[in-house]
This record gives structure tokens, sequence and C-alpha cells, in this order.
């Protein structure tokens, strides 16, 4: 197995239905003789994971054989949720949780201020009804919001627009 | 996985790496991070901003994760926590950036536990008591997050073309941590000024006790002038910052308060480590483990 197929092959620590390389945190995998060079990025500033990524990713080579490994850490350009794959959001949604909206590049000036929760169109992710409500913008990880369905009652979570 | 005690489990993968027991030393958090200094820079200012603004962080993040289990609700106790992790995460990019800028050994932890009240650079805006213990309360805290995240807000998202790689690559992604802060003080703002006669009191009395050190923010420093095009001048965020928080403050039927700022200590403000007593009080409880055992691993 090459280096890059392994790596790609370990899980989010706090989102396991997911790849690092699903995420989107996953940003370069450098292969020379025994020796590999894995680059992460962070989700947000303080996301306690990333040692585990890094541990994970080193037990992952380590056992594949490779004995040198060295996992390093990008800042630039930041990570946002339009990382997170077309299969990441697929398999999210499978696992009950909704996946984020596209965002697209910040636009240039102030950031807007939101007053009230902005509309969010987040479909429930069990009975696919648009009728859900935002509890809490913040959640058990640094990257979800917590949602309820209107239509079925069920609370989700939802990986929010970052 | 399993494991026979706890103990065990969190020593796991150490190996020859034994960690300090109190410190983050498990993890370089610019491992790998462009580091070149810009050609020019002045390397005492640019530690000193980078603690400057790592330390706003810092203390903050202590001030907020008071509250866990404390808040009005759970929601808000993840909310403040959730908040007060993105900001602990700040100041550890910022504190390393400064040890490493400094060039004399000291590194994240150092900085943060093994400094003394007058060489911490944060404004006194982060560091008054607003609960949730005696004298504190939760309206005086979200006044604060909402002036303190306006104000950051605007800094990174112009720190964002800094000529450090560092400090540009740490505001942008806290641009995006910081805007999900200030909509969330900006909310309960409302919250609490449209609720009841005495929630509305309570938010008044709240921006009432924080407003003196709000214009600490804007005082242009020293440090920050010597940095052209490395550190972002405060001064010229005044008219923006004002601006959103007129819209809230518009939006909540509040009045902007006239109180007068804190004077400076013989010319001195918290930049320059000249602090009120919270903060030695603050730093006594945030330090006392790694200070009682020093170097302890695990």
């Amino acid at each position: 197995m090459t280096a890059r197929a392994v790596a790609e092959g370990v899980l989010d620590p706090e989102l396991p239905v997911l790849t690092l390389a699903e995420l989107g945190v996953l940003r370069e995998v450098i292969e020379s003789d025994d020796r590999v060079v894995v680059t992460i990025t962070p989700t947000y500033s303080g996301c306690p994971a990333i040692e585990e990524m890094r541990r994970d990713l080193r037990t992952a080579l380590t056992e594949a054989g490779y004995r040198d490994v060295e996992v390093r850490t990008v800042l630039a350009p930041a990570w946002t949720t339009d990382w997170i794959s077309e299969s990441g959001r697929r398999k999210l949604l499978e696992h009950g949780i909704a996946p984020p909206a596209r965002v697209g590049p910040r636009p240039a000036g102030p950031v807007p201020l939101n007053l009230v929760p902005p509309p969010a169109r987040v479909p429930c992710p069990r009975c696919g009804s648009a009728e859900t409500t935002e509890l809490s913008r913040f959640s058990a990880t640094a990257c979800k919001a917590l949602r309820r369905c209107e239509s079925c009652r069920e609370p989700f979570e939802h990986v929010k627009e970052l | 996985m399993s494991f026979d005690n706890a103990y065990e489990a969190i020593n796991d993968g150490a190996g020859e790496d034994a960690h300090w027991a109190f410190g983050t030393g498990f993890d370089d958090p610019l491992a790998g991070v462009d580091r070149a200094l810009p050609a020019g820079v002045p390397v005492a200012e640019l530690t000193a901003y980078c603690l400057m603004l790592g330390d706003d962080a810092l203390v903050l993040s202590q001030r907020l994760a008071e509250w866990c289990s404390r808040a009005p609700e759970l929601e808000e106790d993840v909310a403040l926590a959730n908040i007060a992790l993105d900001l602990l995460g700040q100041a550890r990019l910022l504190l390393s950036r400064a040890g490493e800028v400094e060039g004399a050994g000291r590194d994240e932890d150092t900085l943060a536990y093994l400094r003394d009240e007058h060489e911490f650079r944060n404004v006194r805006l982060v560091e008054i008591d607003c609960g949730p213990g005696p004298g504190g309360d939760f309206a005086s805290t979200i006044a604060r997050l909402l002036v303190f995240s306006s104000w950051r807000l605007a800094v990174f998202s112009r720190l964002v073309e800094s000529a450090d790689p560092v400090l540009s690559a740490v505001a942008a992604k806290g641009v995006k941590e910081l805007a999900y802060h200030r909509d969330h003080a900006a909310q309960w703002t409302l919250r609490l000024a449209g609720g009841t006669e005495y929630s509305r009191e309570r938010m008044v009395a709240g921006l009432a006790r924080v407003w003196p050190l709000v214009g600490e923010l804007f005082d242009p420093h020293p440090v920050e002038l010597a940095l052209p095009g490395v550190a972002v001048d405060p001064s010229l965020l005044r008219p923006e910052v004002d601006q959103v928080l007129d819209t809230v403050f518009g939006a909540a039927g509040l009045h902007r308060p006239e109180i007068a700022p804190l004077s400076p200590v013989a010319g001195r403000t918290g930049r320059d480590g000249a602090h009120t007593e919270a903060l030695g009080y603050l730093l006594a409880e945030m330090q006392y483990l790694a200070r009682s055992l020093p170097g302890a691993s695990w």
C-alpha cells in the first residue's frame, strides 16, 4: 500500500465516519525511500483532535512498515468546511449528521453581523424535512451545531459552515 | 484498544516523549508552519505584539471557561466553553510564535504558566471578573464578549494581510471563529435587552460595567506603531467597531454608555503590564498546579 493510501484511510477521531482525507485536513503525503512526510491542517484553532490525528497517522504508517514518519501542520490556507469532500458529505448524512452547505470564498470587507441566526436551510438527515430549527450554534465539538427537526421531532447535529 | 487503567490510556503513545503534566508539551502547534521572519521587523516588538494578542485570548479563555457548568442553561455551558476553546487555540499559536520570535527558549507553556502578572500584556477588559462567582453576572460576560469579539474580528480581518506569515495565517483562521463569537454575543444582547424589565436592567448594567475598559482597545501602543505592515493600528478600527456595536444597540433598544475610560496607572495600561487586581487571582488559579510541581511529567 502506498503511504498516501494508508494516510487517506485514517479516520477522523471526532467524526469517525469520515477519513481525514474526506474531512479535507490531509493536505499532502510525500514519500521518499523509507521516509514519509504527511501534512495536515487543523479545523478550528483550538481543535484538540489534531494531536490524535497526528498520532493516528504515525501509528497507521508505522504499522504499514514506514519507519521514518513525520507529521507536519500547516495553517494556510485555512481549512473551511468547503474542504469536506462529496463522499465525506454523503457519509455524514448517512450517519445522521447534516453536512455543511458550501460557502465559497469570504467576500472582501467587514464580516456582516447576524442579529438573528441566519435562515439556514438544513434538511433533517433522518426524514428529509426542511422544517428544522437551530437549538444551539455550539455543540459537543467545535465544528457542530445542534438542531431539531420540527417534522419528526428528532434532534440532530449539523456540521456548521466555517 | 483496551487499557487496565486510565493512566495507562493517557500515557499510551507518549513513548519517550514524556509530557509536562500541566502543559501542552505533547504538540507544537506551529510544527511545519513557515516560520521565516519578515526582513527588517524588530524582534522585540514582534514578540511583544504576539504576546499582546495571545494574552488577550488566553485570559479571556480562562474567564469564559469559569462559566462551564454555571451558565444559565446547558447549551450556554457548551457555547462559552467552545468559544473559550477557540480563543485558547489562538493563544497557543500566538504564544508559540512569541517564544519563537524572541529566541530565548521560552515555549507556549513557559509563557502561559511561568510569567508573572506584570509580564502579561493583555488589555484590562479581558481580565476583570464578570462571574460566575460573587460580583459577576452573565450579562456583563456577554457585554464583554460582544465588545471584545467585535474589536478582535476587526483586528484579525486586517491582520490577514500582515507581513508576518504566522500572524497572517492565525488571523485567517480566527476571523471565522470570531464572527461566530460576535454573533453569539449580539444575539444574547438582544435577548436580554428585549426580555423582562429585570433582564434588561442587567444588560444595561453589564454594559456599564465593561465600558470604562473599552477605550483601551483602541489606544495605539508603541509596539503596534513600530510594526507597520505587520501589526494593526487599533485606532483606525474605532469607526468600524462602533458601527457594529451601534447596530446591535439599535436593534436592542440600548444606548451606547457614556462612561469615562478607566485611567492608565502612571501612564501604563494592560498592554504595558499594569493590570487590575483581578488578573493576579486569575493567574494564581491558572498557574498554581504547574508552578507547585515544576517540570512534572507523565
